[in-house]
């Protein structure tokens, strides 16, 4: 009898595996989909944080202007603008056949409402920033002024106008960001906080949200009411959160996903061989760095933080430790921004074995030797690769006589940590540009910055950062400015520059219109497949 | 023993207490917020955000605001999700989370106890050797083992299974998970069973029974089962509640939306009420699988009686 009951639980498992070779789901419809690292945290455009949900916003939303395929600038819901001479009034004209998923017109009192709405402090947007260029903004948001005294006024249903503080050339940049979106003054008015439910949520993009259920799948249908409806290829984009990058690429060679914005880089080298051209690694804008506390002893001797910064072999971390999915980084700014030329660190150029000679005599003459060791601490944020990172810089500057030691934290005991200037030497830190602009990297590095973890504080950098902003209204000779006070600021080594990050697909041969760029933009409406 | 049933439920509520308030205050120690991340807040925005979920405010009266919600059932709204609230995430997560569990608690429990029978009564045979080397396998490869593995011949070799998600609850989702999450419990069921039927088996009252010339299956079903499974009902408890809220693990391999992944996710995130919201969800089930167990027991054993 026992011998029969295990031989039925035997035969009714079988069975139900052997059901399940039959089981596959059938869509009528064409669907992509899109794996993403992390789950978004947000639908609402005004409470996001997150690179994942601006890829879930970008096609649920479309902002005044847009970004395409290639991550360039195009317009949105409006069609054409025009700025004033001065730089500082934006006329933006919204498309007539703009309209929202539920049918009404998206106007210029929607966007209003929605910059008002993100600059109130009731709203707690954690992106409030993204608007302080505009008159009376940041004075909204610290409650210091009132929204009706806001530059942003509806002309008419059509035309919107923005007033600036001050010329900013990267404005129309920073209203690529999701914060800047539109929400339906209506909808919100009508439904509350439930606006934001599927099935509830009005927007003006190329999909709408159809269903989430958070850590499996947030599932967008087609919006036939968005004005270039006609090109959209997919009826249905699923966002389908894996946060295991092993388990991500098992789904991406069994059909699950048609695309991962990540890859277990530790497996990168096999993962070519196995992807080949499915695999995508490229350059985007974001800096991994070192914060170096610049007004702590002996950290405030610029010669001593330089011949740390030299000493750093970054072409064996970036191919040994990250293999090759980051790139050696000697400036804040990384590469890839039109127009602008980043300031490297004088020594990029030196063999390795002639940067850690001339590391060597500035730190014995700075009385450091293996047998006075300079103690040095390094605080990094838990993560294998960051550690790795730690571990291997510890070991290249032991021969120098730095005495290097590792202090892990989780993420949020970190940046709390360095948000309160703690005392510390060294600490990890990194920079993700939300716009393409060399401002959004030496922003931190200013005086003022709740950023500037190194307490970096340079007159003439601060005075350079001024002559730029200054020369809002002439493009080449602002990019010449930026760059020469990213010149004072790497000469400085107000912060260690170490890599720079890179972007890292898997993407199947079926997609098209998944273009490669800087900012990792590929927004569904532009994709297709076989 | 509607008296004791009523009686243990009764002496759960302080002890709840202490837990939620221990959990409150302990949660508040560690160092960094809900709010700090790699791209810092500046003060003032980080500011509007703490006022907005009440974090401004004395740490004394939040713990009276979490308290007085509790007692209305607000878990309150997560600060990591802010599209929802601590309820939903529960409402979507629990009863996945659930299912999973109790199909492997299930699993285990038949399974393992057949497999431990199958061990006891053919001790130091061939098939008593199987089960031990089986068991011994199955309670010390590690669950991050055993489900890439499972992924990698059901889902990509035999291609029988999906690699990962929950397929809105199909079945065919649920096996690599379930399978995954009751392979340890059927080791541990099947080791349990073996020793405490042996021990039945030995016992005088079974040789009394062998003796009355009472059938085999009689002796080990009606009568040496009813002893043996105590140490199972013992187990059952603490196996329930840690299986039927979720594998963090399990979870995260699969892809699965249970509610595993928030404990973990939600410390690292100090999602405070998202945090609080599974110190309250584990205990509660904590305390009634135990009472379950110890209602069970005296079901089983007509010696313990509780009135």
């Amino acid at each position: 009898m026992l011998k029969n009951m295990l031989k039925a639980t035997v035969f009714a498992t079988t069975m139900a595996v052997a059901a399940g070779a039959f089981y596959s789901p059938a869509f009528a419809e064409s669907v992509y989909n899109r794996g993403t690292a992390a789950e978004s945290e947000s639908v609402d455009p005004h409470k996001t944080s997150t690179v994942y949900e601006a890829n879930v916003l970008r096609d649920l939303f479309q902002g005044l202007v847009m970004q395409d395929e290639k991550a360039n600038l195009i317009p949105g819901a409006a069609e054409s603008w025009t700025v004033s001479d001065d730089g500082t009034v934006y006329t933006f004209k919204l498309r007539k056949d703009g309209m929202w998923s539920d049918g009404s017109p998206v106007t210029a009192d929607d966007f209003v409402y929605a910059f008002h709405r993100l600059e109130d402090p009731a709203t707690g947007a954690e992106y409030a920033s993204m608007l302080y260029p505009v008159k009376g903004a940041e004075d909204v948001n610290t409650k210091k002024g009132k929204p009706e005294d806001m530059g942003v006024k509806a002309v008419d249903a059509n035309t919107l106008e923005v007033t600036l503080k001050a010329p900013t050339p990267y404005f129309l940049e920073m209203l690529t960001h999701q914060a800047t979106y539109p929400v339906s003054k209506a909808s919100i008015e009508k439904l509350g906080a439930d606006w934001i439910k599927p099935g509830n949520l009005v927007s003006n993009g190329a999909y709408t949200l159809a269903e989430w259920v958070p850590n499996d799948h947030m599932k967008l249908v087609k919006n036939p009411k968005f004005w270039d409806a006609a090109t959209v290829k997919f009826d249905v984009v699923n966002y389908i959160p894996t946060e295991d990058r092993s388990s991500a690429m098992k789904r991406f060679e069994a059909g699950e996903l048609d695309s991962y914005d990540d890859l277990p880089t530790e497996q990168l080298a096999d993962l070519k061989t196995k992807f080949g051209a499915q695999i995508h690694v490229g350059p985007y804008l974001g800096t991994y760095y070192y914060a170096i506390k610049t007004d702590k002893a002996p950290w405030n001797n610029p010669e001593l933080r330089n011949a740390i910064s030299m000493a750093i072999d970054r072409d064996f971390i970036a191919e040994k430790v990250w293999q090759n999915s980051m790139l050696p980084g000697y400036s804040m700014v990384p590469p890839g921004i039109e127009g602008y030329t980043p300031a490297m660190a004088k020594y990029a150029d030196m063999p390795q074995i002639d940067r850690e000679d001339a590391a060597k005599k500035i730190l014995e003459k700075l009385g450091y030797t293996p047998e006075h060791p300079l103690k040095m601490e390094i605080r990094y944020n838990t993560s294998e690769n960051h550690k790795n990172t730690a571990v291997a810089i510890q070991e290249q500057l032991k021969p120098l006589g730095v005495d290097v030691t590792l202090l892990n934290t989780d993420t949020k005991t970190h940046y709390s940590f360095l948000e309160q200037k703690g005392d510390y030497d060294v600490a990890r830190a990194a920079w993700i540009a939300d716009y393409k602009d060399p401002e959004t990297f030496l922003g931190i590095s200013r005086k003022a910055s709740g950023n500037n973890y190194s307490n970096y504080n340079s007159p003439a950098y601060e005075a350079a950062m001024d002559k730029a902003a200054a020369a809002g209204g002439k493009p080449e000779e602002r990019m010449k400015e930026l760059s020469e006070a990213e010149r004072i600021l790497v000469d400085d080594v107000g912060q260690i520059p170490l890599l720079y990050y890179s972007y890292h697909d898997i993407v199947s041969s079926k997609l098209h219109g998944f273009v490669d760029n800087v900012m990792d933009v590929h927004p569904s409406r532009f994709v297709s497949k076989d | 023993m509607l008296r004791y049933v009523f009686r243990r439920l009764l002496t759960a509520i302080p002890t709840l207490f202490v837990i939620v308030t221990m959990a409150f205050f302990l949660m508040r120690v560690a160092p960094g917020g809900p709010f700090n991340q790699e791209r810092g807040l500046s003060p003032e925005i980080k500011a509007n955000l703490e006022a907005q979920f009440g974090l401004n405010d004395p740490l004394w009266l939040q713990y009276v605001h979490y308290l007085g919600n509790l007692l209305r059932g607000n878990f309150g709204p997560s600060y990591n999700m802010p599209d929802f609230t601590v309820t939903e995430l529960f409402a979507k997560g629990l009863p996945i989370s659930v299912q999973l569990g109790a199909s492997a608690l299930i699993l285990a429990l038949l399974l393992g106890s057949v497999l431990g029978t199958i061990a006891a009564l053919n001790q130091n045979k061939l098939g008593d050797y199987t089960v031990i080397a089986l068991a011994t396998a199955g309670s010390t490869i590690p669950t991050f083992v055993i489900a890439p593995v499972i992924q990698l011949l059901f889902g990509l070799t035999w291609k029988l299974l999906p690699i990962g998600g929950w397929g809105d609850g199909a079945f065919i989702n649920k096996v690599g998970p379930v399978l995954t999450l009751a392979l340890p419990q059927i080791a541990i069921v099947a080791r349990l069973m073996r020793g405490s039927m042996i021990e039945s088996l030995r016992s005088h009252h079974i040789r009394t029974t062998r003796a009355l010339g009472l059938s085999d299956w009689s002796v080990v079903v009606k009568h040496a089962l009813r002893g043996a499974i105590l140490p199972i009902v013992s187990f059952t408890g603490p196996a329930a509640a840690a299986l039927l809220t979720g594998s963090v693990i399990v979870e995260t391999i699969f892809s699965i939306p249970g509610v595993g992944r928030y404990f973990v996710d939600a410390a690292l995130n100090r999602d405070y009420t998202l945090v609080m919201g599974t110190v309250v969800v584990i205990a509660i089930f904590t305390i009634v699988f135990n009472l379950i167990v110890d209602v069970m027991y005296a079901v089983v054993d007509p010696r313990v009686r509780y009135d």
